[in-house]
């Protein structure tokens, strides 16, 4: 098994970093450019998924384990909902990110976009690892037994 | 959005805040539940986040019962542009009913759940719980049109997920699972389709802009059709008669607490939306005069009494039976609606909260049965009455509530409507409610007979069930007799809310507006 796939498993290994790289950079320069905590999470996903095409499900869950992609799902919700909680005990409405900076509500809401999107790449990148996991660990079908 | 403004900002309190709180509390639960991932704290937070919703949606409801509204800005931003939380009679009302039920299932589901489920799949099942009770209450509590899909997808998603919970004791609970997506999705499609149209004719999302700026469009074939999708996507939500096809299966196979929360819950939601759409978004003037609803919706009502309690008379299976009840009873909630009075609407959302309760300790006694005696089969549950005097005594409560008798909650909602076919002029109504009164008592004689006049089956086992089930259905079933006599929370709040809904566009304005017909010149 090893020998096998030289090209594709040494282009992979260079690219996964570059990929997560890229999706940060996507992450962190969505307010000024296209992109944002979806597409982050998309392209971070792909990095662990293309590692698992390539070297098996099992050598990318010794890295990632689907507990934790699982708990990184309800992660990012939290860090979502948590930003707007954070807002509620500042006294204001919930998400009004203006209240993280009141003398200079614009750079409040710089800063809070930054959080909730961080939430959302959190999410994102774990709902599709998720996925990818359910549909390349699927069990075989159901036999006539079983029903 | 103004920047360093002169005057301090003052500090919203808890009380400011109760509008979101109603859903964030649920929200914030669900993936908390999945984060820690333990079976016993999964039901404790999901238990305490229903009570805290329930004491939520009083407070709202006790705020609005003099016919005002809260609006709650999220994120600061104003209505139109932002997103709206708009909390009234007619919506605090079902948020009780919703928030009520929550806290009334969860104890009873940790029994039953153990029972029915595998203790590994428990920590999500509380969580898609959780899922499903945040997206209902946000269905109701928000005033924008596209939140509406959102958390109508958030909801709807995770009850499929717990009907299909229901496949360690039938495998058929996917199938019926299945079913629901296919069919919820063309419903939400429908209604995300509907509301895209509207965005297009007035480009905004917020209900209540939505509202003053459809004023005079009643010609408008983009409206016209935006109405039609609402209307048949809600009509699957709500399972209208003849688009009731998934509620027999998804009730029957999912889980008991599960069909508890649903038949209590979930349909109830979406009649609110198609209230909310066809009274405050849409002028009723629009929805009657102009589209010709009460030829449509008035004979499916009645359809919907008559042959479906028709097709409960003929089950085999207890909780099944009541699952066409149910369609039935819809029946009753859309024939208010389509009478277009004060009285109708009355009836209606009456209705929407006394068979929600009644509904809820009939399906608790089913899951009470089911525990002890496998299922609900009539053959299989023959004389567990007399074992179990407790559950059968509430099956008793519950079919009477169903049938109508006096004295119980069921009794009021059909007064009222009877009230408002006569005020109608539509005598004849009023019998056919009457007259498919009596297949209740014929659908639930037969259960009684068959709980009661047989010796047990001994297969069975032959014990009441435990405290944590009996105690909300008792809750559940004694609600059914105290909102039976003492109406004045109910059919007040249904007063308000119908009075607030019959006022069209200005029940819902941003600004008080003269309340302009529309299209009638054409």
């Amino acid at each position: 098994m090893k020998e096998h796939h030289l090209i594709l498993r040494v282009v992979t290994k260079s690219l996964v970093g570059t990929i997560i790289l890229f999706a940060f950079y996507v992450q962190f320069h969505g307010d000024f450019s296209p992109g944002g905590g979806f597409q982050a999470g998309v392209i971070m996903a792909v990095a662990f998924i293309l590692y698992g095409i390539v070297f098996g499900l099992h050598e990318v869950q010794r890295v990632l384990p689907a507990w934790v992609v699982h708990k990184l799902v309800a992660l990012g919700v939290l860090v979502y909902a948590g930003t707007g909680i954070w807002n509620m005990f500042l006294g204001y409405e919930f998400l009004h990110y203006g209240s993280f900076t009141p003398d200079h509500m614009s750079h409040g809401q710089h800063s809070g976009i930054l959080y909730v999107e961080a939430g959302v790449g959190i999410t994102v990148t774990g709902v599709m690892v998720a996925i990818y996991y359910a549909f390349a660990g699927r069990t075989p079908r159901l036999g006539n037994d079983d029903w | 959005m103004a920047t360093a403004s002169e005057t301090p900002h003052i500090a919203l309190t808890l009380r400011d805040h109760l509008p979101i709180l109603q859903v964030l509390v649920p929200l914030c639960t669900a993936p908390l539940i999945v984060l820690l991932g333990d079976r016993r704290i999964a039901w404790g937070l999901a238990f305490l986040a229903a009570v805290l919703s329930l004491v939520v949606s009083f407070l709202l409801l006790m705020q609005v019962m003099d016919g005002s509204f809260i609006s709650y800005h999220l994120g600061g931003w104003a209505p139109p542009i932002g997103i709206e939380y708009r909390i009234d009679a007619a919506n605090a009302f079902v948020l009780l009913l919703i928030s009520l039920t929550a806290t009334l299932v969860l104890p009873f589901a940790l029994r039953s759940v153990a029972d029915e489920i595998p203790a590994r799949s428990h920590t999500l099942f509380y969580a898609c719980f959780t899922l499903v009770l945040t997206g209902l209450l946000g269905v109701v509590a928000t005033g924008d049109a596209f939140n509406v899909f959102v958390f109508l997808e958030i909801s709807s998603l995770a009850t499929y997920v717990l009907v299909s919970q229901g496949l360690y004791r039938d495998k058929r609970a996917l199938s019926a699972a299945y079913d629901y997506l296919i069919m919820g999705t063309i419903g939400a499609t429908f209604f995300v389709i509907g509301i895209g149209f509207l965005y297009m004719t007035t480009g905004t999302l917020n209900m209540a802009d939505m509202a003053e700026r459809l004023v005079g469009q009643g010609d408008n074939r983009t409206v016209q059709a935006a109405f039609a999708f609402i209307v048949v996507g809600m009509g699957l939500k709500v399972a209208i008669y003849p688009l009731h096809l998934w509620l027999p299966a998804a009730y029957n196979y999912a889980p008991s607490a599960v069909t508890v929360f649903l038949a209590a819950t979930s349909t109830k939601a979406a009649m609110y939306v198609l209230l909310r759409f066809m009274f405050s978004v849409f002028q009723p003037e629009f929805v009657f005069d102009t589209n010709l609803l009460l030829w449509i919706l008035a004979p499916f009502a009645l359809l919907a009494m008559f042959a479906a309690s028709l097709i409960a008379v003929f089950q085999t299976n207890f909780k099944r039976m009541l699952a066409y009840s149910s369609i039935a009873q819809i029946g009753y909630m859309l024939l208010g609606i389509s009478l277009f009075s004060v009285t109708g609407l009355s009836a209606t959302m009456v209705h929407l909260f006394n068979h929600g309760i009644t509904k809820a300790a009939l399906f608790m006694a089913v899951g009470a049965l089911v525990l002890r005696s496998g299922n609900t089969f009539y053959d299989r549950i023959e004389g567990m009455g007399r074992v179990m005097p407790l559950t059968g005594a509430a099956v008793v409560l519950g079919g009477l509530s169903l049938i109508g008798v006096p004295g119980t909650a069921g009794f009021i909602s059909k007064w009222v409507l009877v009230q408002a076919a006569f005020e109608a002029d539509l005598w004849w109504v009023a019998l056919l409610i009457v007259a498919s009164s009596l297949l209740a008592v014929i659908y639930m004689w037969r259960v009684i007979e068959v709980l009661y006049l047989h010796t047990p089956h001994p297969e069975a086992i032959h014990k009441e069930a435990p405290l944590s089930m009996v105690i909300p259905m008792w809750i559940a079933a004694g609600a059914c007799v105290w909102f039976g006599i003492d109406t004045s929370l109910t059919m007040g709040a249904a007063n308000t809310a119908a009075i607030g809904l019959m006022g069209g566009t200005d029940g819902m304005a941003l600004t008080p507006t003269v309340g302009g017909l529309l299209g009638t010149g054409h």
